[in-house]
């Protein structure tokens, strides 16, 4: 998706202030349809958002994983079997078929905001 | 044009004919048709026991087997041939397929050989040979298991398949009963000294043998089998393996005309042609110079030789190597070169010690000067260097190169010569793996196994591979991921000398990047066992896996389970009601583990709290299912209420749990103490295990349950307490110091330098002057000692990680749901979500 599409389309929802997101740690967050997104934020205070469900056992964990990197690729490796999913990406590195959806990720006011297209 | 090469079958040895062929055949002058009864692309059958590990086909496909990205090979598979017309050059299939061709090869295999054994065609009775036969032998099982307690099965053959066969009845949980004819089991590939150890040793691993008899019938009998022994034993049985010996498959060869051995095989040249020069035969259907060989090397052999023939080379058969090594059920069996003795005026030198359950023999020429071959049972760990020397001189007599202590004695990797084979499977010489270590820059065993085939059959060379890399100067890796260079063992040094007490410190002084989900809780690891305080606090809650950083155990769902410590097994009533009360409000499954405690099971992270300060105010504090760390120790009722007890195992097992609450180390701790020696706790499968006896405690140590069973060595003997517990706290020190990653005590004894004796030493006899540190170190670990749960519940911050949403706090996972199972709620399955593409 480019940034242009996300700027006209997104709807942005209030995740929590930064400080509540420690380095290298995710949280979950609750969309208002019902989704499920996990919000990282690594080392370098980049954030990103990756879809929380784990798509290999279907379990909402992914905000629970170890978020590190792989040669130079943020990662986040799902607490239930360990693959690992670039958190730029969503694509997984173990099996570039599978990916998770990622989700535009601001801050605005020292809070976190959770874009949906 | 290209020509057209048919290949038949596509077994081990069919696959590696087209892939040679494949890779010499440059100008792409041949196309290649394999057409394959079997439905899945070839597989390693030689690993087919392995299959039942995790019944996924997958793990034993070979290299390359789909030539998806080859234009040149077409594979028809599930279609078996059925006629060969040599006249036309046409071959017909099952599925009504003509297909031409210039060249044939026969690649056909063989069959498990079936004796007409009244009642052999009943349903419940099986031969072992292919995936599908696993398959088949599974649903035989899991019928038999609907039924009673333990089923049982019969193998009828003892030879290398039929034990292959018993021990995968026994992985699936039956007991199996092997029934040979012969004197002795393997009696091929086994002496008498050999086959008699083999069977006390497979004896002792619950299978019964029954030598030198035969099965006179087998019965449908209310829904079992009933068969019967010319001995007059009769077993009761819930399926049979018949592994009686294989027949090579040589029905297409005989219906066309080919000439057939005697007692079968399709009669080949050197060059593994058949009498129609157009017609090759490879593998086990094919008969050279009157043997048909049932061993996957020189099946190899004959499809590189038969490459090589129709590319137009004159390559030809070199002989076979019959050498086995296998472990069966953790038995290691070997023979190679003239096992029996038959060279004229051979000499046996035999080292038998029964203790150690360990058999070894050695077939030398008449001047003493050469070794012809050779049986090790029990103990096969010098195959890999003596089975390359077989016609060689020795380096050095022959009593010496058996003598227990030296692994392999005088014998060393520098003895061999460069043309020795290492892989006899793929035929690769020493020398072929130090060209591709100094020529081909081959610096790891995967690299040498892709360059030279080496290692990539049966496995047993790979030790060897291992050495020469370090021979010819090429320094293995023991780093612990691609952030650290280091090992655990020095990591765990550094963070000890240094201080250094983060990650972040750590990695930037000494790694590089930022870490991964392997090196992370490793270090949070180290920083735990060296006492840094709670394993959530600060930084180090980034490190740990989730169920240490939610203090409880992922389950398939995302719930967790919680486990309170139940130290000893020993437990008030009013205890009980405390976990019965809060299982109730909580709706949480229920269940008593296998390490004498409750498990409850499906509370969602933000229940986590909630149900923990229930339980902390209750007197409970966590049980680490969730950590590396100490589990359970479990004990037996003890000489309190027990006839038998010799002394309180209860009374100690608490005071151990009680001591080592909380410990960190490379992988999980589990303890038992029994009473006395009828051993009812199970002492000797724990990572450190007590039995009593009437003067003191025995102390054993390095044992485990799990994937890989080892019971515990016997460390010291008839101890008071006070020693015991010093001995302990030097050994837990030890080897929390030393091990690898995720390395359980017993596969650290087993790889530790000096074995058991090095560590009586060490922790003992205090040979390095290390024993004060390492005591001082579980002093300290002890006084630290806090319940990690209290720790969480007194601290808003770590308990602000227990939550749902972090935009909705409260609001449950919408994915989790329960249904009801024997009146519990079990998690529902979750569906798999739909994965999208890129
Ligand atoms: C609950 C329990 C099964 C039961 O209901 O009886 C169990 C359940 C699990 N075991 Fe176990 N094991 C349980 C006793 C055992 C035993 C028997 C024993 O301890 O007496 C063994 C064999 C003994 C041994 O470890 O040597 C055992 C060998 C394993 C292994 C294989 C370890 C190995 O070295 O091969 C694993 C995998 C691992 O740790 O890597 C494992 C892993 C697991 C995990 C942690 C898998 C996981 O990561 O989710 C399971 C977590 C359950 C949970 O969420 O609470 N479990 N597990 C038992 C807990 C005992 C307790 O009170 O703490
Ligand atoms: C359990 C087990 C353990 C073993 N362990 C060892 C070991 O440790 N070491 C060792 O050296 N060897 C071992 N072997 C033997 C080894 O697997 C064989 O030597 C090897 O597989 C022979 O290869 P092959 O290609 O000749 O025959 P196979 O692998 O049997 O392949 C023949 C293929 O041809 C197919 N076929 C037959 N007829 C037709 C037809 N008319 N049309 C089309 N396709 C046809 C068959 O379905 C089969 O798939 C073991 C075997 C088994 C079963
Ligand atoms: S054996 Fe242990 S690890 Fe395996 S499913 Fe049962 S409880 Fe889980
Ligand atoms: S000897 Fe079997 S793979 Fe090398």
């Amino acid at each position: 998706m480019t940034a242009e599409a996300v700027l006209i389309e997104t709807t942005w929802t209030e995740v929590c202030p930064v400080d509540a997101l420690a380095r290298e740690q995710g949280v979950a967050v609750l969309l208002p349809d019902g989704t499920q997104v996990a919000v990282f934020r690594t080392h370098d205070d980049a954030l990103y958002a990756v879809s929380n469900v784990d798509p290999f056992s279907g379990a909402a964990v992914l905000s629970r994983g170890i978020v590190g990197d792989i040669g130079a690729t943020p990662v986040v490796a799902s607490p239930m079997h360990k693959q690992h999913f670039d958190l730029r990406t969503g694509v997984c590195l173990e099996d570039a078929d599978v990916s998770v959806a990622t989700y535009p990720v601001c801050v605005c006011d020292a809070t976190i905001l959770l874009g949906q297209p | 044009m290209a020509r057209t090469l048919v290949v038949v079958g596509n077994g081990m040895v069919g696959h590696r004919l087209v892939q040679a062929l494949r890779d010499r055949d440059a100008e792409g002058g041949w196309r290649v048709v394999v057409i394959a009864e079997e439905a899945r692309p070839a597989y390693d059958r030689v690993a087919l026991t392995s299959y039942v590990d995790s019944w996924d086909p997958m793990t034993l496909q070979l290299e390359g087997a789909e030539f998806t990205d080859d234009d040149g090979v077409e594979l028809r598979l599930g279609d078996p041939v059925v006629i060969v017309d040599r006249e036309s050059k046409v071959v017909r299939t099952a599925g009504g397929l003509a297909q031409s061709y210039d060249a044939l090869v026969l690649a056909t295999g063989s069959v498990p050989f079936v004796p007409p054994v009244p009642g052999r065609h009943l349903p419940g009775c099986h031969v072992y040979r292919t995936i599908d036969d696993l398959d088949a032998i599974r649903d035989s099982a899991a019928r038999a298991r609907k039924g009673k307690g333990r089923g049982a099965a019969m193998v009828l053959g003892g030879g290398l398949l039929g034990l292959e066969a018993a021990k995968a009845l026994r992985d699936m949980g039956l007991s199996p009963h092997v029934v040979e004819l012969g004197p002795r089991l393997m009696p091929l590939q086994v002496d008498e000294g050999g086959g008699a150890l083999l069977k006390r040793l497979i004896e002792g691993l619950d299978v019964t043998v029954h030598a030198g008899t035969s099965t006179s019938s087998i019965e449908e009998d209310r829904g079992r089998l009933l068969a019967k022994l010319s001995n007059g034993i009769e077993l009761d049985l819930d399926l049979v393996v018949f592994s009686a010996g294989i027949r090579p498959r040589d029905q297409l060869a005989r219906e066309s005309g080919l000439t057939v051995g005697e007692r079968g095989g399709i009669v080949v040249d050197e060059g593994c042609r058949t009498s129609d020069p157009d017609i090759y035969a490879i593998g086990e259907c094919a008969n050279l110079d009157g043997m048909v060989y049932g061993l996957v090397a020189p099946g190899y052999s004959m499809a590189e030789v038969a490459a090589d023939r129709i590319l137009g080379g004159t390559a030809s058969f070199p002989g076979a190597d019959m050498s086995t090594k296998l472990k069966l059920m953790g038995v290691d069996v070997a023979s190679f070169g003239d096992a029996h003795a038959a060279t004229e005026g051979a000499l046996d030198v035999v080292f038998n010690d029964a203790v150690k359950g360990s058999y070894k023999k050695l077939v030398i020429s008449d001047d003493a000067k050469t070794l012809l071959g050779g049986v090790l049972v029990g103990d096969a760990s010098d195959y890999a260097m003596l089975r390359p020397m077989v016609g060689r001189a020795l380096p050095g007599d022959p009593g010496s190169i058996l003598a227990p202590s030296g692994g392999g004695g005088g014998v060393g990797i520098d003895a061999l010569p460069d043309e020795a084979q290492v892989c006899s499977c793929n035929g690769v010489t020493k020398g072929d793996i130090k060209h591709s270590i100094l020529e081909g820059g081959c610096a790891d065993v995967p690299s040498i196994k892709s360059c030279t085939k080496a290692g990539t059959s049966c496995g047993s060379c790979v030790p060897m591979l291992k050495q020469l890399l370090n021979a010819c100067g090429v320094e293995q890796s023991k780093a612990l991921c691609e952030h650290f260079g280091q090992s655990r063992a020095e990591l765990f040094e550094i963070a000890r000398v240094t201080g250094i007490a983060t990650f972040s410190e750590l990695v930037a002084k000494h790694g590089s990047g930022r870490g991964c989900d392997i090196c992370k809780p490793a270090v949070a690891s180290i920083l735990a066992s060296l006492g840094n305080g709670h394993i959530l606090a600060g930084e180090q809650a980034a490190l740990q896996d989730t169920n240490d950083r939610y203090l409880a155990n992922m389950q398939r769902n995302g719930t967790y389970s919680v486990v309170p410590r139940i130290p000893g097994g020993e437990i008030t009533p009013e205890k009980l009601m405390v976990i019965a009360q809060v299982a109730q409000d909580y709706g949480l499954y229920t269940k008593i583990t296998g390490g004498q405690r409750i498990d409850l099971f499906g509370a969602t992270v933000d229940q986590l709290p909630a149900i923990w300060k229930r339980l902390v105010d209750a007197g409970f504090e966590s049980g680490h299912a969730y950590g590396k760390a100490l589990r359970t120790v479990k004990s037996c009722v003890g000489d309190t209420w027990c006839r038998y007890g010799v002394q309180d195992s209860v009374g100690l097992a608490i005071e151990l749990e009680l001591r080592y609450r909380g410990l960190r180390a490379p992988h999980k701790l589990k303890s038992a103490v029994s009473g006395c020696a009828r051993e009812c706790a199970e002492a000797r499968g724990k990572d450190f295990g007590i039995i009593a006896t009437e003067n003191g405690w025995n102390l054993y140590v390095g044992g485990n349950g799990g994937m890989m069973p080892r019971h515990a060595d016997l460390l010291v003997s008839e101890v008071d307490k006070e020693t015991l517990l010093k001995v302990i706290d030097r050994f837990l020190m030890f080897y929390i110091r030393t091990a690898d990653r995720l390395q359980r005590t017993s596969t650290w004894l087993d790889g530790l330098e000096g074995g058991l004796d090095h560590l009586r030493d060490v922790v003992v006899n205090d040979s390095l002057g290390l024993c004060a540190e390492l005591e001082a170190q579980m002093a300290q670990h002890v006084d630290d000692y806090a319940d990690e749960w209290a720790g969480v519940l007194a601290d808003p911050q770590k308990l602000a990680r227990f939550s749902s949403f972090v935009n909705a706090p409260g609001t449950p996972d919408p994915t989790i749901t329960f249904r009801e199972e024997r009146g519990q709620k079990v998690p529902v399955l979750l569906g798999i979500p739909e994965v999208s593409a890129r």
